[in-house]
């Protein structure tokens, strides 16, 4: 039987100060990113605007300022350009200024008429494909914002009423607060890498979310689990003794995960690379926070509002397992969360 | 062992269904050759179809625009906009189109295999307005001209210099302009099978003297027909500008209308737009159009032939009748199609509407728009996605070689760690691939690269779901429980994490379905389909191999975990 991190005995929350010390860090440098250049990069799902994938088959395929200074010129106004894929064939052209999305309020199609117009003219016909072209009128763009703000806030409701309907509402709350932690990591690091925020990057945001809550609530079924065995033990070592005993679970868990999504990362289409590169930083984000965020959390919590007196609940003596290190400790209860189920 | 067979049972039914779900049918598709010939064909097809990213096409989402009038119940409008888009959608001949309607203000159309995004967008939003009305013979705008001219000047629209044009350029241009008329007659007779022309109108000038000098007299050139006015391309901006200003249409003599002609007129170096003076009174609309086809005559170029209902055929006669001599303009979505014909006599059902030396494409494509009738409100485009064939090719072989590694380092990493379980697990995963497809296939969902994306992260959600069993197992087994024992137990303490944990992330799913869009959409169908085959997989099917494993090694003291 291979084993790996079987029957260890790590204190994981002694090291929360450290933790979450270094994932305020985290958050600062992204609040720093935001603060240096405003706003993020959105990409025309939200902003509204024009942007085409174009692929030049002339030989040699025309310079990128070559390119730049034609459609300047032909457009009146400077697009985004940016090389995509390798081997210089291939562009992608951005219209997303503000000008030039209400230039769209008439009917979507007419900037991207007018760039590949642009481009017939200067480099002739034929000698370029489009490969992908897609314009967003305005309206749609802050519809789609505001559809992903509300997907995120329900999502976080309905978690609470079913955390708090399976175990109970300290639980829920916990969890909550510690998936509320990756989103705003992952934007931070959506920031920091200045990844462009499109519907994609959105959903793979909220599998994110999904993922950070699967692995909070494995650790809390085990907490919730050894809550029912009424050993007399704080909740702080019940729930060191929980993380310890789901580990080798969620080392292969994550190898398996990270597995998959690195090869999307690697080796999937460019399209889906962003998608990737959010999923593969929410694991990791997702782990930490399922015992860095929510264990403390579900600790003060519980200290803040300790369970009902007469079941030992509150700032109980600490057992002599404790090693007294001033953490967030809570004498648990040795009453089960919810009594059958 | 009856349970045994009950669960066998089960599964085997399971994958019966699945794999029925995913047989390949006979489908019938229409298909529109290059030369616009219909075709239906039978083909067998794997019934998951591939979303736009994947198989390329066009994705266009339109909305009433209100800029122009005022739109009082939107919602109804789309309903009948809806009716008449699919309509002309079909006839456009394209393999499994999807047109509906989203929410109260928007509809979305996707035509896979699409990428001329031109023709389709003219085939959408063309209203396709037919109106059959005659041209002005009482030289109405010359003599509202210098009014025009006034109110131009006093707004200060004319760009200096323009007024003092001298006035004989427009005289100059005239002269070819008439000769060519006249020998142009023939394509005058495009109206109707019994008309034919004699017009050879010359074209003096229509204006004084004094009048040429205005900013936008000075544009004007008379015409062959009266009520036609010809304007350089050069001045053509120039000319709709200004009669786009709101007090210069107010005077425009009552009961009359200047529309532009479809066709620019080539005359030795410089093109012409034509302009016409109509009655506004149509003598005909195109509801009572029955039928229409695209047809090539050597005489008139490429035409669109049409029939009348009965009811129209008659009003149609009968209008015709009174205005025998008079030049009728047929009139689509306000521009006037051709040159206006001369009406010879009566005419009755039958008409034709010229389209000039357009291509054959085009009337095919006119044709159907008139078919399917006219669009009740005028609609933009909010959003409009083209995908290349060859880019959605590519992200299929690079989505699927990225899945094959995903799945073959998932294979290696259970097989090493678990071992002979391990390997049950993957047998479980064959199963959870084959379910979730027939399960995507059974709700016709449309695997798209985001919807890819979410079956990779799936196979991760069924991997966690086994990873959760066998490790309870293996805690069951080290507090020395029997093989059978800690296998049952195993499964039963790992179920409610699995069941927790799968449910809160159908949730989210749920969430991102009912509020995300398109790619989301996909997305959020794949993860719930796989969560669902992932539960079935992880907790009946592997479990179900345990149970045989068991019952052919009786009382084994050692399992491979």
């Amino acid at each position: 039987m291979l084993r790996i991190l079987h029957g260890t005995n790590y204190d994981f929350i002694r090291l929360w100060k450290i933790a979450i010390a270094a994932t305020m860090a985290f958050l600062l440098m992204g609040a720093a990113a935001f603060i240096v250049r405003p706003g993020i990069n959105e990409s025309i799902e939200f902003t509204g605007g024009t942007m085409l994938q174009a692929e030049f088959l002339r030989n040699p395929p025309p310079r990128i300022d070559e390119i730049r200074a034609a459609l300047t010129e032909g457009l009146g106004h400077e697009p985004g350009l940016a090389e995509f894929g390798s081997g210089g064939r291939e562009f992608t052209i951005r219209a997303q200024e503000t000008a030039q999305v209400t230039a769209q309020e008439a009917g979507a199609e007419n900037v991207a008429n007018q760039i590949r117009r642009v481009l017939t003219q200067r480099f002739g016909e034929g000698s370029f494909v489009v490969k992908s072209a897609h314009a967003i009128g305005p309206k749609v763009g802050g519809e789609l914002r505001r559809g992903a703000i509300i997907a995120v806030l329900i999502s976080f409701c309905i978690t609470l009423v079913y955390l708090a309907w399976r175990f109970e509402w300290r639980f829920g709350a916990a969890a909550v607060i510690a998936t509320a932690h990756d989103i705003i990591a992952t934007i931070a690091f959506i920031k920091l890498l200045n990844l462009e925020l499109s519907l994609t990057v959105i959903a793979g945001l909220l599998t994110v979310l999904g993922y950070s809550l699967n692995d909070t609530i494995i650790i809390f079924d085990r907490v919730r689990e050894n809550l029912r065995k009424k050993r007399k033990e704080t909740l702080y070592v019940t729930l060191n003794r929980s993380i310890n005993e789901t580990l080798p679970r969620s080392i292969l868990t994550h190898a398996t995960t990270l597995a998959a999504t690195l090869a999307l990362l690697i080796f999937g289409p460019e399209v889906i690379q962003p998608f990737a590169a959010v999923m593969t930083f929410g694991i990791f984000t997702g782990t930490l926070s399922s015992i860095y965020i929510a264990g403390p959390t579900l600790l003060w919590i519980e200290r803040r509002w300790p369970r009902e007196v007469g079941d030992r609940g509150g700032v109980a003596p600490r057992s002599h397992r404790d090693p007294g290190h001033g953490g967030p400790a809570v004498a648990a209860t040795p009453k089960p969360v919810r009594p059958t189920r | 062992m009856s349970n045994l067979r009950n669960r066998l049972l089960f599964i085997v039914v399971l994958v019966a269904a699945s794999i029925w779900a995913l047989y390949p049918r006979k489908v019938v598709e229409r298909r529109e050759g290059a030369d616009g010939v219909v075709s239906y064909q039978t083909v067998r097809r794997f019934p998951l179809k591939k979303g736009l990213d994947l198989a390329g096409g066009m994705y266009i989402s339109l909305e009433v625009d209100d800029t122009k009038q005022a739109v009082a119940n939107k919602s109804e409008a789309l309903d009948r906009a809806l009716t008449v888009l699919r309509e002309r959608i079909d006839e456009f001949g394209v393999v499994e189109p999807n047109v509906q309607k989203v929410g109260d203000d928007r509809i979305i159309i996707e035509l896979p295999g699409v990428q001329d995004e031109e023709r389709a967008l003219s085939i959408v939003q063309q209203q396709a307005f037919l109106e059959f009305k005659i041209t002005d013979e009482s030289d109405a705008l010359a003599r509202a001209l210098p009014r025009l001219d006034r109110i131009i000047r006093d707004k200060g629209l004319a760009p200096a210099g323009r007024g003092a044009t001298p006035g004989d350029t427009g005289r100059k241009v005239a002269d070819p302009l008439s000769s060519l008329f006249a020998g142009d007659s023939a394509r005058q007779d495009s109206a109707g099978s019994d008309s034919t022309t004699t017009d050879t109108t010359s074209a003096d000038s229509l204006f004084g003297g004094a009048t040429r000098d205005g900013p936008l007299s000075s544009l004007l050139n008379a015409g062959s027909i009266p009520g036609e006015y010809l304007v350089a391309l050069t001045d053509f901006p120039a000319v709709d500008s200004y009669l786009s200003v709101p007090d210069v249409r107010a005077a425009i003599p009552p009961g009359r209308e200047l529309l532009w002609g479809n066709d620019t007129i080539p005359l030795g170096q410089v093109g012409y737009r034509a302009l016409y003076m109509v009655n506004s009174r149509a003598i005909l609309l195109g509801d009572k159009l029955e039928d229409a086809s695209p047809q090539q005559s050597q005489m008139e170029g490429t035409v669109v032939s049409f029939t009348l209902s009965n009811e129209g055929g008659r009003r149609f006669r009968t209008e015709t009748q009174r205005n025998i001599g008079k030049y009728m303009a047929i009139i689509l979505d306000k521009t006037v199609m051709g040159r206006p014909p001369v009406i010879q006599s009566a005419i009755g059902t039958q008409g034709q509407i010229t389209m000039g030396g357009r291509r054959f494409q085009d009337a095919t494509d006119l044709a159907l728009v008139l078919k399917a009738g006219a669009l009740p409100v005028p609609l933009k485009v909010s959003e409009i996605r083209t995908v290349g064939a060859s880019l959605g090719q590519d992200s299929i072989d690079k989505g699927i070689r990225a899945g094959l590694i995903a799945v073959g380092l998932v294979i290696l990493i259970m097989v090493v760690y678990y071992r002979f379980s391990g390997m049950l697990a993957i047998a479980g995963l064959v199963f959870f691939v084959l379910y979730t497809l027939a399960v995507l296939a059974g709700f016709d969902a449309v695997v798209t690269l985001p919807g890819l994306a979410g079956f990779v992260l799936s196979i991760g959600i069924a991997v966690d779901a086994n990873v959760l069993i066998f490790e309870r197992i293996r805690e069951e087994l080290d507090h020395g429980k029997t093989v059978r024992t800690a296998i049952d137990e195993g499964f039963k303490h790992a179920m409610s994490a699995i069941v927790d944990s799968n449910v809160s992330t159908a949730l989210t799913a749920v969430v991102l379905y009912q509020y995300g869009s398109g790619p989301v959409r996909g997305f959020a169908v794949t993860l719930l389909a796989g969560i669902a085959a992932s539960m079935l997989t992880s907790i009946f099917v592997v479990k179900t191999f345990y149970l045989m494993w068991l019952q052919r090694s009786r009382g084994a003291q050692a399992l491979s975990i």
